[in-house]
């Protein structure tokens, strides 16, 4: 059956867009069949992680609108069969996309993916609750940070009782999702604690990515990281975490220094 | 290293202590406001419903807050009415 993962957070820059895409390959790679849709409207930025750009013709909003077939907005990923891409439009006119139209999108979807990922907007606004508004599961992504944290427990707020499966009285299921996870801040007591955040948030660890180039030089090239460089720390991180997602369990690994990543290698090695 | 073992050593350093005591702190109070649906809002509607009855108002210049102390909180209603207001309360009434 389909499943609909929304990828929120409230706040901006947190690495939902980067999570999309990496998750959404890594599914794609264990042989689902994977679409990221792009609710970010007017500052579409997915196709640009996936190295779609120059590809784009139509997009969320003009399928929403009839305008275009989606079909036509899809697009396949040049490197995984299994992986595609539905675009949002650069348009300003945010109003554009309407509650109906998402449903009936989403509907559709449902016939013809395993996962349909949906990258979220920042803010609490309209576009965000489009985004999460039909999900059956979500990815909350947080950074070790207070501001991060704070917007993380207004969304799962959010997620409890504006989305259709909230509104149901059934259940959603949540995952935390900490990003740009800072080895030597964290030695140093500098970032908030992994356990203090599960705390706060009372929501289950999905995975802790660390803060790394590779997710730049991924991004640079136009390639999930996922795909980009499949033994990064990042990358390993991000399977792991879609190997979750499938439901595997799978030991939780916390990045470590580098000038101690043999352990990692180590750990890394016993938990795949 | 285990999660546990680690965040163990770290646990006394730093300044993440006080972001997370900040955080418990700011979150227990944030989670009560939104577990009241919306009191403010309903209070602005009621208030906006009963003061239009006599006056003419921009529903925009009715501004309801709410300032939660340790001891007591205040409830503040700032309602701008325009100018020559009686006259129209007369046609009103
Ligand atoms: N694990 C990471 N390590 C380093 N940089 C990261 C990481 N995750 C995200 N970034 C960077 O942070 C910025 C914001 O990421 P993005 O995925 O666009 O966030 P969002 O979609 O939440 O706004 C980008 O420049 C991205 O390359
Ligand atoms: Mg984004």
């Amino acid at each position: 059956m389909a499943k609909v993962l929304v990828v929120t957070s409230g706040k901006g820059g947190v690495g939902k867009t980067t999570s999309t895409a990496a998750l959404g390959a890594a599914l794609a790679q264990r042989g689902e069949k994977v679409v990221v849709v792009d609710f970010d409207v007017g500052l579409r930025n997915l196709d640009l992680i996936m190295g779609a750009e120059r590809r784009v013709v139509f997009d969320l909003i003009n399928v929403a609108q009839g305008v275009a077939k989606l079909s036509q907005a899809l697009i396949r990923d040049k490197r995984l069969e299994s992986l595609w891409l539905l675009p949002a439009s650069q348009t300003r006119d945010k109003d554009a996309l309407t509650d109906e139209g998402v449903r009936d999108i989403i509907a559709d979807l449902r016939t013809k993916f395993d996962w349909i990922i949906c990258d979220s907007p920042a803010g609490i606004e309209r576009g965000a609750t489009l985004a999460m508004r039909y999900a059956d599961e979500a990815v909350v992504v947080t950074n070790p940070e207070v501001s991060s944290v704070r917007d993380a427990d207004r969304i799962i707020g959010m997620l409890d009782s504006k989305t259709v499966k909230a509104e149901k009285g059934e259940q959603l299921k949540k995952h935390v999702l900490i990003t740009r996870y800072d080895t030597s801040r964290a030695a140093r007591g500098e970032m908030l604690n992994i356990d203090d955040i599960l705390e706060i948030l009372a929501v289950p660890l999905l995975g802790i990515i660390p803060e790394s180039q590779d997710v730049l030089k991924a991004s640079n090239v136009g390639s999930p990281v996922t795909l980009n460089n499949a033994s990064s720390m990042p990358a390993r991180a991000y399977i792991d975490a879609a190997r979750r997602l499938s439901g595997e369990t799978v030991d939780m690994v916390v990045p470590t220094e580098q000038r101690r990543g043999f352990m990692n290698r180590l750990l890394g090695r016993r938990a795949a | 290293m285990s999660m546990k073992l680690l965040n163990l050593l770290r646990r006394r350093t730093g300044s993440a202590p006080v972001a997370r005591e900040r955080l418990q702190i700011l979150l227990a109070h944030e989670r009560g406001l939104r577990s009241q649906p919306d009191l403010l809002g309903i209070l602005r509607e009621e208030i906006l419903a009963v003061v239009s009855r006599h006056v003419v108002l921009d529903p925009e210049k009715v501004i309801v807050r709410m300032d939660r102390g340790d001891a007591v909180s205040t409830l503040e209603v700032d309602i701008e009415i325009p100018n020559g207001f009686e006259k129209r309360l007369k046609v009103a009434s």
